[in-house]
């Protein structure tokens, strides 16, 4: 444990350009997939909290259920549309970043949407009744509660980008670890424990880690700053 | 009163499940009048507030909004004041601002009838603060402010003062009063009987979500009212 220790830092002290390549990947990919995550899983979120239509608690059920979905279920998934021989393997973008990208997005957007819609069922019991009775349609609503419930929504991306940086078996099937194109934190973490170089396995999880805390520590700030905000105002 | 109902409740029922909230009212609500509704807790205050805003349906019997003697009228333009304002995370100004475009009012006139409005309720120097920050009399001056800029027909007030200090709670009635007496018709329920005293023109006494009682102010407080008015009336009143 010691010298991971001091194999990650040594790593990070010497920039080595590989693992910086990795890195950056691996934030590019699970950024990206949050984006698009949170396009689509703050919508339906948003959506199935404020809609009421037939059928909606089969949805929400499905949606629930779709929180357990194994990366490696979604990988799969999303490798059978993008190969050659699927529905989307004219595009030929299975095994590069761009994949990996649409399966981390497909693997954040139940999550995104299942916390999202939490959210704004919380928040329509305190104001819904009073944006409606303003002349609030249900989605304009819903909207206007994300945007009062920000810091709740920035949590709820925070979420999803750990959910979706820290997965592993999704991203292998459809970028194939590809050394220099494919290769992200954690297959390198799968790759180096498979050839048994297990501090330089432990030191990437050190990486990975850090990493992950520093993004907190950046939405903490950012949290703190807008309390300071309200605090100065009052 | 005669002349154009704003609202006609006829033989109006709402149920939530299994309880019934309100159960066979018969009301016609008329421009410029000052209702107030009083009862206890759970007695369908809130319920046929909201029914008259159209937040909520009826489960039975009818209401219609916007008739006249003459015949069909448009809707009346209503807006509702509750007793705890939620009001978003976002500066005063942009509070009365949202609601001004939530109800389509043309780009060019929301600035204008914002700050309009906030003067009105002397927040005008707090424009740019959050609203979250205010007190509670000034939050609730602020909900007022955005009802009123949306220049309604008739204002609801749900027990717009209960939770209000007596200094915040004289404000809010005086600005209650001043409002009504531009012509806009105010509907308020209250616990408070000397507050439907002072503001209202009629009141109306609901228990289990029937109504039992339906006078001008003078005749409320004066009258021989049904038995559980009467002694509603006295335990709010105990020198009577």
């Amino acid at each position: 444990m010691t010298d991971s220790f001091g194999l990650a830092l040594s790593l990070v002290w010497h920039a080595d350009a590989a693992l910086l390549q990795v890195v950056a990947l691996s934030l590019r990919v699970s950024g990206l997939a949050c984006l698009m995550g949170a396009l689509l899983g703050l919508w339906l979120g948003t959506w199935l909290a404020v809609a009421r239509f037939p059928g909606q608690a089969v949805v929400v059920w499905l949606l629930n259920t779709l929180l357990a979905l194994p990366s490696v279920v979604v990988g799969l998934l999303v490798y059978l549309l993008l190969s050659r021989a699927g529905p989307l393997g004219s595009l030929g973008i299975l095994f590069t970043p761009t994949a990996m990208v649409i399966a981390q997005s497909v693997l954040v957007v139940p999550l995104m949407a299942a916390l999202t819609r939490r959210l704004v069922l919380d928040a329509l019991e305190d104001g819904g009744d009073q944006l409606r009775s303003l002349g609030a349609s249900p989605m304009q609503t819903g909207a206007l509660l994300l945007v009062h419930e920000r810091l709740g929504v920035l949590t709820i991306v925070l979420t999803a980008f750990g959910r979706a940086i820290a997965e592993v078996g999704a991203v292998m099937i459809v970028g194939g670890n590809i050394d220099g194109v494919t290769r992200v934190m954690t297959t390198s973490i799968a790759l180096e424990t498979s050839k048994g170089d297990l501090p330089l396995a432990l030191a990437l999880g050190l990486l990975l880690l850090g990493v992950v805390a520093l993004v907190n520590l950046l939405i903490a700030a950012m949290q703190g700053r807008t309390a300071l905000r309200g605090a100065a105002w009052a | 009163m005669t002349g154009a109902a704003l609202v006609t409740l006829t033989d109006a029922g709402v149920r939530f499940g299994r309880v019934q909230a309100l159960r066979g009212i018969n009301l016609r609500l008329h421009r410029g009048e000052r209702l107030a509704l009083v009862g206890a807790n759970g007695s369908g205050k809130t319920s046929l507030l909201r029914l008259l805003h159209g937040l909520q349906a009826c489960s039975s019997g009818t209401a219609v909004y916007g008739t006249g003697g003459a015949g069909p009228a448009p809707a009346p333009v209503a807006a509702m004041v509750f007793q705890h304002p939620f009001l978003l995370h976002l500066s005063v100004r942009s509070n009365v601002l949202l609601a001004l475009w939530l109800r389509g009012v043309p780009r060019a006139q929301r600035a204008a009838r914002c700050d309009e409005a906030l003067r009105r309720v002397g927040l005008q120097d707090l424009a740019q603060r959050a609203a979250r920050a205010l007190s509670g009399g000034q939050q609730q001056r602020l909900s007022l402010a955005r009802a009123w800029a949306l220049r309604p027909d008739v204002l609801y007030l749900d027990e717009p003062t209960a939770s209000l200090d007596p200094s915040a709670k004289r404000e809010v009635e005086a600005l209650i009063d001043s409002i009504a007496a531009e012509g806009v018709t105010v509907v308020m329920s209250t616990h408070n009987l000397g507050q439907a005293k002072r503001l209202a023109t009629r009141v109306l006494y609901l228990e289990g979500g029937r109504l039992v009682v339906d006078l001008p102010v003078d005749r409320f407080f004066n009258d021989a009212l049904p038995t559980e008015a009467a002694q509603f009336l006295k335990g709010e009143l105990p020198w009577r």
